[in-house]
């Protein structure tokens, strides 16, 4: 059965090659953004260098704080005070990384001007996240308590003042008009890590009053453990230091912060949580609306061009019916027949996407970036196939298969 | 085998209704092979549509094989129509997409037989029309006279008892059509099969065992 009914597809395909032509590109189109796009996000979202252990980090970069008098609301990321003073207590971490945001620095070396973002950590930091060193070595706790003026620089930045980077360590960089001493060069990050500088430095560097006792500020925190197994003890574990941290500023009563996985950090990230609520339901109803309307369009027009065909097919329709189809397996049929079409678009879009990441790979637009078709994409893209096979076979499929018998054979 | 009683068909549209059919009643023995006749605009292929369960009547009654068919479901039709009856179009009604031996198969689609199967009951009924030459063959391939008999495997395929023809021989000339004929009477005689026969043409009626006549949708003989 299934065989005919593809036999029939592909000759109806070929039959009217412009309407085909026009179907299929609408199709694969569509399904080659929707691929460049769950790509993308796949990327940003699944570990990858340095932040290669994420199936066993939670993520510690968001804060709201509320004012029940005032009805106000502040959103934000911890303070230094917070993640040192509560965060390092938790015991059920192995390891915990401690970073800022990053800052544009002006840096001015070997008399070439350079903007460089700046972020400042703890020792541990190289501990967590897999930095991949081409040469020389992070800086340790002794020079990190010592407030040594050392950098570790990326790849990115030694190749823009030296002539390699074993020759960059030893040398000084200057910017904001520090000068710091580079022992280290680490392979360059993608824009779209969650660590992305072009210099690390001691956090015991920076200008800001590290004593000030004010739970917001500009740091963040990765909580590494030994197992996946203890990440919901650690957040459980979270949620009972955050219970007893006392409010310093009065003006507020409440105060809202998770150690989250990357996913929802990510979320919460877009502001679209409310205290305790992580925002993972709007933001997934937002993103399957957008996903809708963006098939809309394409699925309307192919809905159309379905229809226009049922006069094409209304011979084929009452024989079938006449020989024993019932309305329900016509139904089958040219639902069947239509995802064959959106497969083959499909095919279409997963090639054309490739080409399009190969030529954005080679061609840089994205700094350190190299995307690439996997299972998880190909896997929303089939997803996105279903969904659109459906969603413009079904209505077509009911008007052919309502279609009078007699009508049907008398139309041809 | 089918028993037809006061079958009525009217077609209404806003403003005028049309009695297609009036008070038809009529009784085909099993094995038999009828003619209907009749002018153009007659009610000949509406009364074969109704037989064929295609059309539903507007009144009146039709029994096949002692059954009842006026309260079956959509899927019960179908499946009866599957089963039971077997078509033959005026214009073939052949599908141009898929080869000779695709569109003999088509009715045993809806059975559960493999595809070996299928295959298999498709190129007997086409060595019986005298088509096993052809089976790769795309419809637009054939002569009037090939597409015809192609139209014939695909209704003698699933073997039913009953073949309804509607115009067999409209489209083709006096040679063709006398081989057409033939294939039916054989499947008449020696097959078995109740055949009705909706026909212009005088000379193809004599060659069946009993005539209805139609004028304006009430039978005449």
């Amino acid at each position: 059965m299934l065989k005919n009914y593809f036999k029939i597809a592909i000759a109806v395909l070929k039959r009217r090659k412009f309407f085909t032509f026009i179907s299929l590109f609408g199709i694969s189109f569509t399904l080659a953004i929707i691929i460049l796009v769950a790509t993308f996000l796949d990327y940003v979202l699944s570990a990858g260098y340095p932040d290669t252990n994420r199936n066993r980090e939670l993520y510690v970069s968001h804060m709201q704080l509320n004012s029940s008098k005032n009805h106000s609301q502040y959103n934000g990321g911890p303070s230094f005070y917070f993640i040192n003073r509560y965060v390092t207590t938790l015991k059920t971490p192995e390891k915990i990384a401690i970073f800022s945001n990053s800052s544009a620095t002006n840096s001015y070396t070997n008399n070439k001007k350079k903007v460089n973002n700046l972020r400042y950590t703890n020792d541990k930091f190289w501990d967590v996240l897999q930095f991949s060193f081409t040469a020389g070595k992070p800086y340790g706790k002794q020079q990190l308590d010592n407030a040594e003026k050392v950098a570790v620089i990326s790849e990115e930045t030694s190749e823009a003042y030296f002539t390699d980077d074993a020759a960059a360590v030893g040398k000084y960089i200057e910017t904001d008009n520090v000068q710091y001493r580079i022992i280290g060069v680490v392979k360059s990050l993608p824009f779209s890590s969650n660590v992305y500088a072009d210099m690390w430095v001691p956090y015991t560097l920076t200008k800001e009053d590290l004593k000030n006792t004010g739970l917001m500020g500009g740091y963040s925190a990765i909580l590494l453990m030994s197992s996946k197994d203890d990440l919901d003890k650690t957040r459980e574990e979270y949620d009972q230091m955050v219970s007893k941290v006392p409010m310093q500023d009065k003006q507020f009563d409440q105060m809202f912060t998770f150690a989250d996985s990357y996913f929802q950090s990510f979320i919460r990230s877009m502001h679209l949580a409310e205290g305790t609520n992580s925002g993972m339901g709007i933001f997934l109803s937002f993103a399957g609306i957008i996903v809708l309307l963006f098939l809309l369009l394409p699925t309307l027009n192919l809905v159309n061009l379905n229809i226009s065909r049922i006069i094409d097919r209304s011979s084929e329709i009452g024989v079938r019916k006449a020989f024993g189809a019932s309305s329900k397996t016509l139904v089958y049929q040219f639902v069947i027949e239509n995802l064959i079409l959106t497969f083959l678009g499909g095919i279409l879009g997963v090639v054309l996407s490739f080409v399009i990441i190969q030529v954005a790979n080679s061609s840089n637009i994205m700094p350190n970036m190299v995307l690439s078709i996997n299972f998880n994409v190909l896997f929303v893209t089939l997803l996105a196939c279903v969904v659109f096979g459906l969603l413009s076979g079904v209505y077509p499929a009911w008007r052919m298969s309502r279609m009078h018998v007699v009508t049907a054979l008398k139309a041809q | 085998m089918i028993r037809l009683q006061n079958i009525e068909k009217v077609y209404r549209t806003n403003t005028v209704e049309t009695m297609a059919l009036n008070s038809i009643s009529l009784n085909v023995a099993k094995g038999e092979f009828l003619s209907i006749m009749g002018p153009s605009g007659c009610g000949k292929s509406t009364l074969l549509n109704i037989i064929g369960l295609l059309d539903a009547p507007s009144k009146g009654e039709i029994k096949i094989d002692d059954q009842k068919t006026d309260h079956m479901s959509d899927k019960q039709l179908a499946n009866f129509r599957n089963k039971k009856l077997g078509f033959i179009f005026q214009s073939y009604h052949l599908i141009n997409d898929l080869k000779v031996l695709d569109n003999v198969e088509l009715p045993l689609l809806y059975r559960t037989s493999s595809g070996s199967e299928r295959k298999k009951l498709a190129s007997a009924a086409l060595e019986k029309v005298g088509l096993s030459n052809r089976v790769k063959h795309f419809p637009t391939q054939l002569s009037g006279g090939q597409k015809q008999r192609v139209a014939i495997a695909r209704a003698i395929v699933g073997n039913p008892e009953i073949i309804l023809a509607d115009e067999p021989t409209g489209n083709l000339d006096s040679a063709m059509g006398n081989e057409i004929m033939d294939i039916l009477q054989y499947l008449n005689t020696t097959e078995g099969a109740t055949i009705i026969m909706v026909t212009h043409d005088e000379n193809m009626a004599k060659r069946t065992h009993r005539l209805v006549r139609l004028f304006d949708g009430s039978q005449v003989q």
